[in-house]
């Protein structure tokens, strides 16, 4: 495999727009653009899906006993693998909102697959307080505040029922950020398909787009409107999740600096499943041209700065155990350091602070598998980081005679695994049933780049003359 | 291309929209209209039992005592339904062959109980307890209805968590004495009411609306001071009545 270079436009190799709107429109509309890969991706992770059944349903038959969760450590794989889910949902909206109100065109190639994976990370982080509840049917008296018969509403100063607002709005706004998004591309594809039920389909969920002035014009207000929605729900989706810990006394959990270094964490981890996605993506079906070297140098780049604060945010958590002298607060920072669980907290500090330093290097972030490891160890790590925080955290009390053990189950390790399963079979029906890449916005960003090169063509002719 | 749409399209578009927006809120009035009507609650709906039984034949015609039959009623979680031998001290003299009566004389003479079909229930994990409302002055009628007015017994409320808390948060608009009666202890409270209705005192408008089975709490600042002043005077700990465990335990 040659090793590709950094380039200079957003958009290489020789793209027109129909070509654009080829590769990107038939991996919807032509079946045979998928090949073994797709296959054996949806096959893997339709089995993991399974098993996420299957764990299921022996939860909600036996109850949350079956999961390795006891007292003190009421919470543990449940809670870390929401906020995990959470975490990762992030950069969908970060990439589509922020960098799209400050004016950065490098997010059109990679806004829409990864506003999908936010969808699907919030589908998966979701499904754990539900069932972390034990009676999810009756969870909505207890998450939503509405009359109900019992006269009970939930607790207004608790961070968890915030939570439950902070989750729900931001899923709300990010399906309608994507889907608006997608009426004009859902109108090519519905112009384009040339069969009868992808036609009605398309047509359908188009909502009668025929791109006139007035529709762009409406459009952009939309899109521009949304976007200034979901952009302090970028920030304050995970501040919120954050203060489930940091609001309450447990030791470990107490500490201010836990809402911008859980954002930190979270856009990293968000940027690490882009990339997660992004590199297979590109390679299997010659997208290279519209994810490119920049693209991935950048993305590098975010985590490299996310991981950085988070790295800070470490060796802070530390320093307060230090620094507030609360005997519990220290014997906590020692039971991280030299407990039975330590190697969970050495591997996250080589996972997320040692390894992605490797970023730093130019010739790293341009060697494609190093990029897809180094991502690979960030997701391990962001997953350890809540593991270290949720049940290393509880397990350990101010009251030594409370202290339990942990061990996590066999049906948490199928859970875990299962949303995953879930996670990539969305990931991957989207792939084969939506366009990826955003078309319209990389045609409009072809246009752009050619005239910018045209002007720049021009002006080097004036100054030949001169 | 050809059209995908017929132009009906465009009003199924608006509409749909429409309905849309429309479709949650109509649904959730209508489920919580359906939780609280008596196709839920079956309250006022007459409950089928072996036998006719009518209370208020037995309690306003014949005047005979609610704890005649309900003998726990005062000491006990449970009111407790009477024994056939309850019934049979009555009917093993009078209305000795009326055929609406033979399921009893059969359940006297076999020894098999009456299965009567039970009326008001709270589920498993509410742990209600007759005998202290009964002698924290909290009539009958109260939560049952109208016991006087019923033919075949039927449900007088709902028995939903929120009502319950109406009483449970603000005590003081439902507690009742009787005036005219202050040495009288709660308890006696209660049941004097009946006699009192039975011998055609003059009652007070709060009086019916407690015998009529549709006294709502009173908001009066009087009867709130009154209130207040027959808790202390109780010694009912209004500050942990409404905590979770004092019914779910």
């Amino acid at each position: 495999m040659a090793k590709e270079t950094l380039n200079e436009d957003l958009i290489t190799g020789q793209q027109t727009y129909v070509s654009l709107d080829n590769t990107i429109g038939s991996m919807v509309l032509d079946g045979k653009r998928h090949k073994k890969n797709w296959y054996v991706m949806l096959g893997i992770a339709f089995m993991l899906l399974n098993g996420f059944m299957l764990a299921v349903g022996w939860l909600l038959y036996q109850g949350v006993g079956v999961w390795g969760n006891n007292v003190p450590t009421g919470w543990a794989f449940d809670i870390i693998n929401f906020v995990w889910w959470i975490g990762i949902g992030h950069a969908g909206t970060l990439i589509s909102a922020i960098l799209l109100l400050v004016r950065q065109q490098w997010r059109n190639s990679i806004n829409r697959f990864a506003e999908a994976m936010t969808l699907f990370a919030v589908l998966c982080a979701a499904q754990y307080p539900l069932l972390h509840t034990g009676r999810p049917w009756v969870a909505a008296y207890w998450l939503m505040p509405y009359p109900n018969i019992m006269g009970l509403w939930p607790q207004f100063r608790s961070p968890l029922i915030w939570d439950v607002f902070a989750v729900t709005t931001y899923a709300l706004v990010s399906i309608l950020f994507w889907f608006v998004g997608l009426i004009p591309d859902l109108a090519t594809l519905r112009d384009k398909s040339t069969n009868k039920i992808g036609q009605k389909i398309f047509g359908f969920l188009s909502l009668g787009w025929r791109g006139s002035m007035k529709h762009w014009h409406r459009y952009e207000q939309a899109y521009l409107l949304l976007a200034g929605l979901s952009t302090p729900l970028v920030l304050s989706v995970h501040t919120i999740v954050s203060y489930d810990f940091a609001m309450s006394i447990v030791p470990g959990w107490n500490v201010t600096v836990f809402p911008p270094y859980f954002v930190a964490g979270a856009v990293f981890a968000g940027f690490a499943m882009v990339l997660l996605i992004g590199l297979p993506l590109r390679a299997w079906y010659g997208l290279k041209d519209m994810i490119t070297m920049k693209h991935i140098d950048w993305m590098c780049k975010i985590m490299l700065a996310t991981g950085l604060i988070v790295f800070y945010g470490y060796f802070l958590e530390v320093f307060y155990a230090y620094y507030s002298a609360n005997p519990a607060e220290i014997s906590l920072a020692e039971w991280r350091f030299y407990g039975p669980y330590s190697p969970a907290y050495w591997a996250l500090i080589i996972c997320n602070g040692i390894i992605p330093q490797l970023l730093w290097v130019p010739k790293f972030r341009r060697n494609l598998p190093l990029v897809f490891i180094v991502c690979l160890f960030i997701s391990v790590g962001m997953w350890l980081e809540r593991f270290v925080i949720i049940p290393m955290s509880l397990m350990k009390n101010y009251l030594p005679a409370s202290d339990r053990f942990y061990y996590p189950t066999i049906v948490d390790f199928t859970m875990f695994f299962g949303t995953i399963g879930l996670f990539f079979f969305m990931m991957w029906l989207f792939i084969r049933f939506l366009p990826v890449i955003n078309m319209f916005e990389m045609k409009d960003l072809l246009f752009k780049q050619n005239l910018k090169k045209e002007k720049e063509a021009e002006e080097k002719q004036e100054a030949g003359v001169h | 291309m050809p059209q995908i749409f017929k132009p009906a399209a465009n009003y199924i578009a608006r509409a749909s929209l429409i309905l849309g927006l429309l479709a949650p809120l109509i649904i959730g009035y209508g489920v919580a209209a359906i939780t609280r009507s008596p196709a839920n609650t079956k309250v006022q709906v007459p409950i089928n039992q072996p036998i006719p039984f009518s209370h208020q034949h037995h309690t306003w015609e014949l005047g005979i005592d609610c704890r005649y039959c309900h003998t726990s009623v005062e000491v006990s979680a449970e009111a407790g339904f009477p024994s056939t031998e309850t019934c049979m001290s009555c009917h093993s003299q009078i209305w000795t062959n009326s055929p609406l009566l033979e399921p009893i004389r059969k359940s006297f003479e076999t020894g098999t109980p009456i299965k009567w079909n039970k009326v008001n229930k709270v589920p498993e994990f509410v742990y209600f307890n007759h005998s202290i409302h009964i002698t924290r002055g909290i009539n009958c009628n109260t939560c049952h209805g109208p016991m006087q007015q019923q033919h075949i017994t039927y449900k007088g409320n709902a028995f939903q968590m929120q009502w319950c808390l109406q009483c449970h948060r603000a005590p003081e608009r439902y507690v009742y004495a009787d005036e005219k009666n202050p040495h009288m202890s709660p308890r006696q409270q209660v049941f004097n009411l009946y006699w009192k209705y039975q011998a055609g005192d003059e009652l007070t408008a709060r009086e019916h609306k407690i015998l009529g089975g549709e006294y709502g709490g009173s908001d009066g600042a009087d009867e709130k001071k009154a209130g207040k002043e027959l808790l202390a005077k109780y010694g009912v700990k209004v500050q942990q009545l409404a905590d979770c465990a004092v019914c779910h335990h």
